[in-house]
Protein backbone atom coordinates (compact mmCIF):
# COMPACT_ATOMS: atom_id res chain seq x y z
CA UNK A 1 0.00 0.00 0.00
CA UNK A 2 2.82 2.34 0.99
CA UNK A 3 4.63 1.50 -2.26
CA UNK A 4 1.53 2.25 -4.34
CA UNK A 5 1.02 5.59 -2.62
CA UNK A 6 4.66 6.38 -3.22
CA UNK A 7 4.23 5.52 -6.91
CA UNK A 8 1.24 7.84 -7.18
CA UNK A 9 3.25 10.59 -5.51
CA UNK A 10 6.22 10.04 -7.85
CA UNK A 11 3.96 9.93 -10.90
CA UNK A 12 2.25 13.18 -9.87
CA UNK A 13 5.66 14.76 -9.30
CA UNK A 14 6.89 13.76 -12.77
CA UNK A 15 3.65 14.94 -14.39
CA UNK A 16 3.86 18.30 -12.64
CA UNK A 17 7.58 18.70 -13.35
CA UNK A 18 7.11 17.91 -17.03
CA UNK A 19 4.39 20.57 -17.37
CA UNK A 20 6.50 23.16 -15.50
CA UNK A 21 9.49 22.32 -17.72
CA UNK A 22 7.26 22.49 -20.80
CA UNK A 23 6.52 26.15 -20.21
CA UNK A 24 10.15 27.13 -19.59
CA UNK A 25 13.15 27.37 -21.91
CA UNK A 26 15.09 25.83 -23.57
CA UNK A 27 12.92 23.37 -25.48
CA UNK A 28 14.49 20.66 -27.60
CA UNK A 29 12.66 21.31 -30.87
CA UNK A 30 14.67 18.80 -32.92
CA UNK A 31 13.89 16.02 -30.43
CA UNK A 32 10.25 17.15 -30.39
CA UNK A 33 9.96 16.87 -34.18
CA UNK A 34 11.66 13.46 -34.07
CA UNK A 35 9.09 12.33 -31.52
CA UNK A 36 6.23 13.78 -33.58
CA UNK A 37 7.49 11.71 -36.48
CA UNK A 38 7.77 8.62 -34.30
CA UNK A 39 4.36 9.04 -32.64
CA UNK A 40 2.44 10.53 -35.58
CA UNK A 41 3.85 9.11 -38.79
CA UNK A 42 4.82 5.85 -37.11
CA UNK A 43 1.26 5.26 -35.90
CA UNK A 44 -0.53 6.22 -39.14
CA UNK A 45 -1.10 2.68 -40.41
CA UNK A 46 -2.37 1.20 -37.17
CA UNK A 47 -4.62 4.20 -36.44
CA UNK A 48 -6.06 4.30 -39.97
CA UNK A 49 -6.79 0.58 -39.94
CA UNK A 50 -8.42 0.86 -36.52
CA UNK A 51 -10.57 3.78 -37.67
CA UNK A 52 -11.51 2.07 -40.94
CA UNK A 53 -12.68 -1.18 -39.40
CA UNK A 54 -14.40 0.56 -36.49
CA UNK A 55 -16.41 2.71 -38.92
CA UNK A 56 -17.26 -0.34 -41.02
CA UNK A 57 -18.35 -2.51 -38.12
CA UNK A 58 -20.33 0.37 -36.60
CA UNK A 59 -22.28 0.70 -39.85
CA UNK A 60 -23.00 -3.01 -40.03
CA UNK A 61 -24.07 -3.21 -36.39
CA UNK A 62 -26.18 -0.05 -36.21
CA UNK A 63 -27.90 -0.64 -39.55
CA UNK A 64 -29.39 -3.87 -38.23
CA UNK A 65 -30.96 -1.98 -35.32
CA UNK A 66 -31.98 1.04 -37.37
CA UNK A 67 -33.63 -1.17 -39.99
CA UNK A 68 -36.03 -2.40 -37.34
CA UNK A 69 -37.38 1.18 -37.11
CA UNK A 70 -37.04 1.93 -40.82
CA UNK A 71 -34.29 4.41 -40.01
CA UNK A 72 -31.45 3.10 -42.18
CA UNK A 73 -30.78 6.60 -43.68
CA UNK A 74 -29.65 7.72 -40.22
CA UNK A 75 -26.77 5.29 -40.15
CA UNK A 76 -24.33 8.08 -41.11
CA UNK A 77 -25.41 10.08 -38.07
CA UNK A 78 -24.83 7.13 -35.79
CA UNK A 79 -21.38 6.47 -37.22
CA UNK A 80 -20.19 10.08 -37.16
CA UNK A 81 -21.34 10.83 -33.61
CA UNK A 82 -20.05 7.53 -32.24
CA UNK A 83 -16.71 7.95 -33.93
CA UNK A 84 -16.12 11.62 -33.10
CA UNK A 85 -17.42 11.64 -29.54
CA UNK A 86 -16.29 8.28 -28.29
CA UNK A 87 -14.75 5.53 -30.37
CA UNK A 88 -12.30 7.61 -32.38
CA UNK A 89 -10.57 9.21 -29.35
CA UNK A 90 -10.63 6.10 -27.14
CA UNK A 91 -9.59 3.50 -29.70
CA UNK A 92 -6.89 5.76 -31.15
CA UNK A 93 -5.53 6.40 -27.67
CA UNK A 94 -5.53 2.70 -26.81
CA UNK A 95 -3.71 1.88 -30.05
CA UNK A 96 -1.14 4.66 -29.57
CA UNK A 97 -0.68 3.59 -25.97
CA UNK A 98 0.09 0.04 -27.09
CA UNK A 99 2.48 1.14 -29.77
CA UNK A 100 4.06 4.36 -28.49
CA UNK A 101 3.60 4.31 -24.70
CA UNK A 102 5.16 0.87 -24.46
CA UNK A 103 8.00 1.98 -26.75
CA UNK A 104 8.70 4.99 -24.54
CA UNK A 105 8.76 2.82 -21.42
CA UNK A 106 11.10 0.32 -23.10
CA UNK A 107 13.45 2.98 -24.47
CA UNK A 108 13.72 4.99 -21.26
CA UNK A 109 13.83 1.80 -19.18
CA UNK A 110 16.79 0.55 -21.22
CA UNK A 111 18.49 3.91 -20.74
CA UNK A 112 18.00 3.60 -16.97
CA UNK A 113 19.39 0.07 -16.66
CA UNK A 114 22.41 0.90 -18.85
CA UNK A 115 23.06 4.05 -16.76
CA UNK A 116 22.48 6.37 -19.71
CA UNK A 117 20.10 8.49 -17.62
CA UNK A 118 22.75 8.83 -14.89
CA UNK A 119 25.31 9.67 -17.60
CA UNK A 120 22.99 12.34 -18.97
CA UNK A 121 22.56 13.90 -15.53
CA UNK A 122 26.28 13.74 -14.88
CA UNK A 123 26.81 15.61 -18.16
CA UNK A 124 24.60 18.42 -16.88
CA UNK A 125 21.44 17.67 -18.87
CA UNK A 126 18.04 17.34 -17.24
CA UNK A 127 16.44 14.07 -18.48
CA UNK A 128 12.94 15.49 -18.01
CA UNK A 129 13.71 18.43 -20.29
CA UNK A 130 15.64 16.34 -22.81
CA UNK A 131 13.55 13.15 -22.88
CA UNK A 132 10.11 13.69 -21.34
CA UNK A 133 9.13 17.16 -22.55
CA UNK A 134 9.72 16.50 -26.29
CA UNK A 135 7.62 13.34 -25.99
CA UNK A 136 4.92 15.20 -24.09
CA UNK A 137 4.73 18.01 -26.65
CA UNK A 138 4.64 15.47 -29.47
CA UNK A 139 1.92 13.46 -27.70
CA UNK A 140 -0.23 16.54 -27.05
CA UNK A 141 -0.10 17.46 -30.74
CA UNK A 142 -0.05 14.09 -32.49
CA UNK A 143 -2.68 12.11 -30.53
CA UNK A 144 -5.43 14.67 -31.40
CA UNK A 145 -4.17 14.77 -35.00
CA UNK A 146 -4.26 10.97 -35.24
CA UNK A 147 -7.74 10.97 -33.70
CA UNK A 148 -9.02 13.40 -36.34
CA UNK A 149 -7.53 11.16 -39.02
CA UNK A 150 -9.01 8.05 -37.43
CA UNK A 151 -12.43 9.71 -37.34
CA UNK A 152 -12.18 10.66 -40.99
CA UNK A 153 -11.11 7.18 -42.06
CA UNK A 154 -13.85 5.70 -39.85
CA UNK A 155 -16.46 7.80 -41.62
CA UNK A 156 -15.10 6.69 -44.98
CA UNK A 157 -15.17 3.05 -43.83
CA UNK A 158 -18.77 3.53 -42.73
CA UNK A 159 -19.59 5.07 -46.08
CA UNK A 160 -18.07 2.14 -48.00
CA UNK A 161 -20.25 -0.36 -46.11
CA UNK A 162 -23.33 1.89 -46.33
CA UNK A 163 -22.89 2.39 -50.06
CA UNK A 164 -21.83 -1.04 -51.24
CA UNK A 165 -23.43 -3.39 -48.70
CA UNK A 166 -26.48 -1.48 -47.47
CA UNK A 167 -27.06 0.20 -50.86
CA UNK A 168 -27.53 3.61 -49.24
CA UNK A 169 -27.21 6.69 -51.46
CA UNK A 170 -23.92 8.59 -51.10
CA UNK A 171 -25.59 11.94 -50.43
CA UNK A 172 -27.92 10.43 -47.85
CA UNK A 173 -25.01 8.98 -45.85
CA UNK A 174 -22.85 12.10 -45.89
CA UNK A 175 -25.74 14.52 -45.21
CA UNK A 176 -26.78 12.44 -42.25
CA UNK A 177 -23.20 12.07 -41.02
CA UNK A 178 -22.13 15.70 -41.32
CA UNK A 179 -25.40 17.39 -40.31
CA UNK A 180 -25.32 15.58 -36.98
CA UNK A 181 -21.99 17.04 -35.93
CA UNK A 182 -22.21 20.11 -33.67
CA UNK A 183 -19.43 22.33 -32.31
CA UNK A 184 -19.62 20.71 -28.87
CA UNK A 185 -19.12 17.30 -30.47
CA UNK A 186 -15.94 18.55 -32.07
CA UNK A 187 -14.87 20.01 -28.73
CA UNK A 188 -15.41 16.66 -27.04
CA UNK A 189 -13.63 14.87 -29.87
CA UNK A 190 -10.56 17.11 -29.52
CA UNK A 191 -10.46 17.62 -25.74
CA UNK A 192 -10.35 13.91 -25.01
CA UNK A 193 -7.31 13.05 -27.16
CA UNK A 194 -5.32 15.90 -25.60
CA UNK A 195 -5.90 14.38 -22.16
CA UNK A 196 -5.24 10.88 -23.51
CA UNK A 197 -1.99 12.03 -25.16
CA UNK A 198 -0.87 13.46 -21.83
CA UNK A 199 -1.72 10.18 -20.06
CA UNK A 200 0.07 7.99 -22.64
CA UNK A 201 3.30 10.00 -22.49
CA UNK A 202 3.48 10.63 -18.76
CA UNK A 203 2.67 7.00 -17.90
CA UNK A 204 5.15 5.65 -20.48
CA UNK A 205 7.91 8.00 -19.31
CA UNK A 206 7.20 7.39 -15.62
CA UNK A 207 7.32 3.62 -16.03
CA UNK A 208 10.49 3.86 -18.11
CA UNK A 209 12.33 6.22 -15.80
CA UNK A 210 11.44 4.14 -12.75
CA UNK A 211 12.62 0.84 -14.19
CA UNK A 212 14.54 -1.38 -11.82
CA UNK A 213 15.85 -4.92 -12.10
CA UNK A 214 17.74 -4.97 -15.39
CA UNK A 215 16.31 -6.21 -18.66
CA UNK A 216 13.52 -8.09 -16.88
CA UNK A 217 12.51 -4.79 -15.32
CA UNK A 218 12.34 -3.21 -18.77
CA UNK A 219 9.81 -5.86 -19.83
CA UNK A 220 7.75 -5.27 -16.70
CA UNK A 221 7.79 -1.49 -17.20
CA UNK A 222 6.65 -1.92 -20.79
CA UNK A 223 3.72 -4.13 -19.83
CA UNK A 224 2.83 -1.94 -16.88
CA UNK A 225 2.83 1.21 -19.01
CA UNK A 226 0.25 -0.25 -21.42
CA UNK A 227 -1.95 -1.62 -18.64
CA UNK A 228 -1.85 1.57 -16.56
CA UNK A 229 -2.34 3.92 -19.51
CA UNK A 230 -5.24 1.85 -20.87
CA UNK A 231 -7.06 1.85 -17.55
CA UNK A 232 -6.40 5.57 -17.06
CA UNK A 233 -7.67 6.32 -20.58
CA UNK A 234 -10.91 4.41 -20.04
CA UNK A 235 -11.47 5.85 -16.56
CA UNK A 236 -10.69 9.42 -17.58
CA UNK A 237 -12.96 8.99 -20.63
CA UNK A 238 -15.91 8.37 -18.32
CA UNK A 239 -15.17 11.41 -16.18
CA UNK A 240 -14.45 13.60 -19.20
CA UNK A 241 -17.83 12.59 -20.62
CA UNK A 242 -19.53 13.61 -17.40
CA UNK A 243 -17.69 16.93 -17.31
CA UNK A 244 -18.18 17.86 -20.94
CA UNK A 245 -21.82 16.79 -21.03
CA UNK A 246 -22.41 18.82 -17.85
CA UNK A 247 -20.59 22.02 -18.80
CA UNK A 248 -20.29 22.16 -22.58
CA UNK A 249 -23.44 20.60 -23.98
CA UNK A 250 -26.55 22.77 -23.97
CA UNK B 1 48.35 23.21 1.45
CA UNK B 2 46.19 21.68 -1.31
CA UNK B 3 42.46 22.03 -0.66
CA UNK B 4 40.08 19.06 -0.82
CA UNK B 5 38.20 18.78 -4.09
CA UNK B 6 35.90 16.13 -2.60
CA UNK B 7 35.11 15.76 1.08
CA UNK B 8 32.88 13.15 2.79
CA UNK B 9 32.03 13.66 6.46
CA UNK B 10 30.28 10.77 8.25
CA UNK B 11 28.07 9.94 5.27
CA UNK B 12 25.30 7.36 5.57
CA UNK B 13 23.22 6.12 2.66
CA UNK B 14 20.52 3.46 2.22
CA UNK B 15 18.94 2.61 -1.14
CA UNK B 16 15.17 3.26 -1.31
CA UNK B 17 13.15 0.30 -0.09
CA UNK B 18 16.05 -1.25 1.84
CA UNK B 19 16.60 -1.28 5.57
CA UNK B 20 20.35 -1.78 5.56
CA UNK B 21 22.76 1.07 4.94
CA UNK B 22 24.84 0.75 1.77
CA UNK B 23 27.32 3.24 3.25
CA UNK B 24 28.00 3.69 6.96
CA UNK B 25 29.84 6.70 8.29
CA UNK B 26 32.09 7.26 5.29
CA UNK B 27 34.70 9.97 5.85
CA UNK B 28 37.50 10.87 3.45
CA UNK B 29 38.94 13.72 1.41
CA UNK B 30 40.45 13.89 -2.06
CA UNK B 31 42.86 16.77 -2.55
CA UNK B 32 43.47 18.51 -5.87
CA UNK B 33 45.74 16.66 -8.28
CA UNK B 34 45.73 13.38 -6.36
CA UNK B 35 44.23 9.97 -7.10
CA UNK B 36 41.99 8.14 -4.68
CA UNK B 37 41.59 4.44 -5.44
CA UNK B 38 38.55 2.82 -3.85
CA UNK B 39 38.79 -0.96 -3.56
CA UNK B 40 36.22 -3.44 -2.35
CA UNK B 41 34.19 -6.48 -3.30
CA UNK B 42 30.86 -6.49 -5.10
CA UNK B 43 28.16 -4.70 -3.12
CA UNK B 44 30.61 -2.94 -0.81
CA UNK B 45 29.29 0.51 -1.80
CA UNK B 46 32.10 1.70 -4.08
CA UNK B 47 29.92 2.91 -6.96
CA UNK B 48 27.45 4.47 -4.52
CA UNK B 49 30.22 6.85 -3.40
CA UNK B 50 30.68 8.09 -6.97
CA UNK B 51 26.93 8.62 -7.39
CA UNK B 52 26.92 10.65 -4.18
CA UNK B 53 29.84 12.78 -5.40
CA UNK B 54 27.87 13.67 -8.52
CA UNK B 55 24.67 14.30 -6.58
CA UNK B 56 22.84 11.56 -8.50
CA UNK B 57 21.63 10.31 -5.11
CA UNK B 58 21.42 12.12 -1.78
CA UNK B 59 22.84 10.89 1.54
CA UNK B 60 20.63 10.04 4.52
CA UNK B 61 22.96 11.97 6.78
CA UNK B 62 26.42 13.51 6.80
CA UNK B 63 27.95 16.13 4.53
CA UNK B 64 29.46 15.91 1.05
CA UNK B 65 31.44 18.86 -0.23
CA UNK B 66 32.70 19.33 -3.76
CA UNK B 67 35.07 22.23 -4.26
CA UNK B 68 34.08 23.48 -0.80
CA UNK B 69 30.35 23.54 -1.60
CA UNK B 70 27.99 21.30 0.36
CA UNK B 71 26.01 19.33 -2.21
CA UNK B 72 24.24 16.93 0.13
CA UNK B 73 20.96 18.87 0.12
CA UNK B 74 21.40 20.77 -3.13
CA UNK B 75 18.59 21.04 -5.72
CA UNK B 76 19.04 19.25 -9.07
CA UNK B 77 19.21 22.54 -10.99
CA UNK B 78 22.07 23.80 -8.77
CA UNK B 79 23.91 20.50 -9.05
CA UNK B 80 24.35 21.08 -12.79
CA UNK B 81 27.02 23.71 -12.00
CA UNK B 82 28.84 21.31 -9.66
CA UNK B 83 28.82 18.58 -12.31
CA UNK B 84 30.34 20.99 -14.84
CA UNK B 85 33.70 20.59 -13.10
CA UNK B 86 33.48 16.80 -13.11
CA UNK B 87 33.51 13.93 -15.53
CA UNK B 88 32.49 10.35 -14.98
CA UNK B 89 33.29 7.11 -16.74
CA UNK B 90 30.46 4.69 -16.01
CA UNK B 91 30.59 0.91 -15.82
CA UNK B 92 30.09 -0.44 -19.36
CA UNK B 93 30.52 3.11 -20.69
CA UNK B 94 26.83 4.14 -20.63
CA UNK B 95 27.11 5.62 -24.12
CA UNK B 96 23.91 6.98 -25.68
CA UNK B 97 22.86 4.25 -28.15
CA UNK B 98 21.03 6.58 -30.51
CA UNK B 99 23.96 9.00 -30.95
CA UNK B 100 27.18 8.57 -32.93
CA UNK B 101 30.56 8.44 -31.22
CA UNK B 102 31.13 12.11 -32.09
CA UNK B 103 27.71 13.12 -30.74
CA UNK B 104 28.35 11.17 -27.56
CA UNK B 105 31.72 12.80 -27.01
CA UNK B 106 30.40 16.26 -27.87
CA UNK B 107 27.16 15.82 -25.89
CA UNK B 108 28.01 18.17 -23.08
CA UNK B 109 29.66 20.69 -25.37
CA UNK B 110 26.54 20.77 -27.54
CA UNK B 111 24.14 20.98 -24.62
CA UNK B 112 25.92 23.43 -22.36
CA UNK B 113 28.65 25.31 -24.19
CA UNK B 114 27.71 27.38 -27.17
CA UNK B 115 30.59 26.28 -29.40
CA UNK B 116 30.72 26.86 -33.14
CA UNK B 117 30.47 23.72 -35.29
CA UNK B 118 34.16 23.98 -36.20
CA UNK B 119 35.26 24.40 -32.58
CA UNK B 120 33.03 21.51 -31.52
CA UNK B 121 34.39 19.15 -34.19
CA UNK B 122 37.95 20.18 -33.41
CA UNK B 123 37.52 19.47 -29.68
CA UNK B 124 35.76 16.15 -30.30
CA UNK B 125 38.48 15.02 -32.72
CA UNK B 126 41.11 16.12 -30.23
CA UNK B 127 39.72 14.04 -27.34
CA UNK B 128 39.05 11.08 -29.62
CA UNK B 129 42.68 11.36 -30.68
CA UNK B 130 43.67 11.34 -26.99
CA UNK B 131 42.02 7.93 -26.59
CA UNK B 132 43.30 6.84 -30.01
CA UNK B 133 39.87 6.48 -31.62
CA UNK B 134 39.67 9.40 -34.03
CA UNK B 135 38.82 7.14 -36.96
CA UNK B 136 35.62 6.07 -35.12
CA UNK B 137 34.19 9.60 -35.26
CA UNK B 138 31.07 8.71 -37.29
CA UNK B 139 30.48 5.21 -35.88
CA UNK B 140 27.58 4.18 -33.67
CA UNK B 141 28.30 2.77 -30.18
CA UNK B 142 26.86 -0.59 -31.25
CA UNK B 143 29.73 -0.91 -33.76
CA UNK B 144 32.37 -0.68 -31.01
CA UNK B 145 34.01 -3.35 -28.89
CA UNK B 146 33.83 -3.22 -25.08
CA UNK B 147 37.26 -1.60 -24.77
CA UNK B 148 36.49 0.96 -27.45
CA UNK B 149 33.24 1.87 -25.72
CA UNK B 150 35.13 2.53 -22.47
CA UNK B 151 37.63 4.71 -24.31
CA UNK B 152 34.80 6.69 -25.95
CA UNK B 153 33.22 7.03 -22.50
CA UNK B 154 36.53 8.37 -21.23
CA UNK B 155 36.69 10.81 -24.14
CA UNK B 156 33.15 11.97 -23.34
CA UNK B 157 34.08 12.46 -19.69
CA UNK B 158 37.08 14.67 -20.50
CA UNK B 159 35.64 16.61 -23.46
CA UNK B 160 34.64 19.60 -21.31
CA UNK B 161 38.02 19.63 -19.51
CA UNK B 162 36.80 18.69 -16.00
CA UNK B 163 39.04 19.24 -12.97
CA UNK B 164 38.05 15.89 -11.48
CA UNK B 165 37.23 12.54 -13.10
CA UNK B 166 35.41 9.65 -11.48
CA UNK B 167 36.02 6.15 -12.86
CA UNK B 168 33.49 3.46 -12.02
CA UNK B 169 35.09 0.07 -12.67
CA UNK B 170 36.55 1.22 -16.01
CA UNK B 171 38.27 -2.10 -16.73
CA UNK B 172 35.65 -4.59 -15.53
CA UNK B 173 34.84 -7.19 -18.16
CA UNK B 174 37.78 -6.27 -20.37
CA UNK B 175 40.72 -8.53 -21.17
CA UNK B 176 44.01 -7.64 -19.39
CA UNK B 177 45.57 -5.96 -22.44
CA UNK B 178 42.60 -3.65 -23.09
CA UNK B 179 42.27 -3.08 -19.33
CA UNK B 180 45.90 -2.03 -19.24
CA UNK B 181 45.28 0.43 -22.11
CA UNK B 182 42.45 2.01 -20.12
CA UNK B 183 44.72 2.29 -17.05
CA UNK B 184 47.38 3.97 -19.18
CA UNK B 185 44.79 6.53 -20.25
CA UNK B 186 43.89 7.18 -16.61
CA UNK B 187 47.57 7.73 -15.83
CA UNK B 188 48.00 9.91 -18.91
CA UNK B 189 45.08 12.11 -17.88
CA UNK B 190 46.40 12.43 -14.35
CA UNK B 191 50.00 13.19 -15.30
CA UNK B 192 49.59 15.19 -18.50
CA UNK B 193 46.29 16.98 -17.81
CA UNK B 194 46.65 17.25 -14.03
CA UNK B 195 43.12 16.11 -13.21
CA UNK B 196 42.08 14.82 -9.80
CA UNK B 197 40.84 11.23 -10.03
CA UNK B 198 38.71 8.84 -8.03
CA UNK B 199 39.06 5.29 -9.32
CA UNK B 200 36.65 2.62 -8.16
CA UNK B 201 37.69 -0.93 -8.91
CA UNK B 202 37.90 -4.41 -7.49
CA UNK B 203 40.81 -5.33 -9.75
CA UNK B 204 44.04 -5.01 -7.77
CA UNK B 205 46.24 -5.34 -10.83
CA UNK B 206 44.66 -2.24 -12.40
CA UNK B 207 44.71 -0.32 -9.13
CA UNK B 208 48.43 -0.90 -8.67
CA UNK B 209 49.16 -0.13 -12.32
CA UNK B 210 47.51 3.28 -11.90
CA UNK B 211 49.25 3.87 -8.56
CA UNK B 212 52.73 2.86 -9.70
CA UNK B 213 52.83 4.22 -13.27
CA UNK B 214 53.69 7.66 -14.47
CA UNK B 215 53.85 9.16 -17.90
CA UNK B 216 55.65 11.99 -19.65
CA UNK B 217 56.14 13.36 -23.12
CA UNK B 218 59.58 12.55 -24.51
CA UNK B 219 60.56 13.56 -28.04
CA UNK B 220 56.90 14.08 -28.87
CA UNK B 221 55.98 10.57 -27.71
CA UNK B 222 54.03 9.56 -24.61
CA UNK B 223 56.31 7.42 -22.48
CA UNK B 224 55.04 5.23 -19.61
CA UNK B 225 57.23 4.22 -16.67
CA UNK B 226 56.65 2.14 -13.58
CA UNK B 227 57.88 2.85 -10.04
CA UNK B 228 58.52 -0.22 -7.95
CA UNK B 229 59.81 1.61 -4.86
CA UNK B 230 56.60 2.11 -2.86
CA UNK B 231 58.25 4.67 -0.57
CA UNK B 232 58.52 7.26 -3.33
CA UNK B 233 54.89 6.97 -4.43
CA UNK B 234 52.98 10.14 -3.62
CA UNK B 235 49.63 11.51 -4.61
CA UNK B 236 47.81 8.17 -4.64
CA UNK B 237 45.81 6.88 -1.72
CA UNK B 238 43.80 3.70 -1.27
CA UNK B 239 40.46 3.23 0.46
CA UNK B 240 39.16 -0.28 1.08
CA UNK B 241 35.43 -0.70 1.67
CA UNK B 242 33.74 -3.67 3.28
CA UNK B 243 29.94 -3.75 3.55
CA UNK B 244 29.66 0.01 3.33
CA UNK B 245 32.40 0.80 5.85
CA UNK B 246 35.93 2.07 5.32
CA UNK B 247 38.24 -0.62 6.69
CA UNK B 248 41.49 0.89 5.40
CA UNK B 249 42.72 4.22 4.18
CA UNK B 250 46.31 5.02 3.31
CA UNK B 251 49.11 4.78 0.74
CA UNK B 252 50.06 1.58 -1.09
CA UNK B 253 52.97 0.79 1.24
CA UNK B 254 50.62 0.80 4.25
CA UNK B 255 48.05 -1.21 2.32
CA UNK B 256 50.54 -4.06 1.94
CA UNK B 257 51.57 -3.80 5.60
CA UNK B 258 48.13 -3.69 7.21
CA UNK B 259 46.81 -6.56 9.35
CA UNK B 260 43.15 -5.72 8.75
CA UNK B 261 41.63 -9.17 7.98
CA UNK B 262 39.37 -8.08 5.09
CA UNK B 263 42.20 -6.19 3.40
CA UNK B 264 44.50 -9.18 3.84
CA UNK B 265 41.90 -11.46 2.24
CA UNK B 266 41.38 -8.95 -0.54
CA UNK B 267 45.10 -8.69 -1.24
CA UNK B 268 45.51 -12.43 -1.20
CA UNK B 269 42.74 -12.73 -3.76
CA UNK B 270 40.62 -14.77 -1.37
CA UNK B 271 37.63 -12.46 -1.41
CA UNK B 272 34.47 -14.34 -2.33
CA UNK B 273 31.91 -12.11 -4.06
CA UNK B 274 28.97 -11.28 -1.80
CA UNK B 275 26.46 -12.80 -4.27
CA UNK B 276 28.07 -16.25 -3.91
CA UNK B 277 28.21 -16.37 -0.13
Amino acid sequence: MKRRLLSIQEFSKLSFQSVVTLISRPLYWRDTFDQMDSIGVGSLTIVCLTGLFTGMVLTVQTSATLDAFGARPYVGRMVSLSMIRELGPVLTALMVSGRVGSGMAAELGSMVVTQQIDAMRSLGTDPIRKLVVPRLLAGLVMVPALTVLSNAVGLIGGYLVARFTLRLATSLYWHSALDAIQVHDLFMGLAKPIVFGYIIVTVGCYQGLNTTGGTRGVGESTTQSVVTASIMILASDYFLNLLILRFVYP
Amino acid sequence: MPFPVISFQDVYYAYPGTEEYALKGITFEVTAGTTEIILGGSGSGKSTILKLVLGLIKPESGAIEVDGVDISRMEESDLMNVRAAMGMVFQEGALFDSLTVAENVGFRLTEQDQLSDEALESRVRSVLGFVDLEEFYERMPSDLSGGQRRRVALARAIAHRPQCILYDEPTTGLDPIIGSTICDLVVKLRDLEGVTSVLVTHQLRDAFQVAQSFTMIKDGQTVYNRIDDLDVLVGTEFIVLNRGEVVFRGPQRELWATDEPYVRKFLEGLLIPVARR
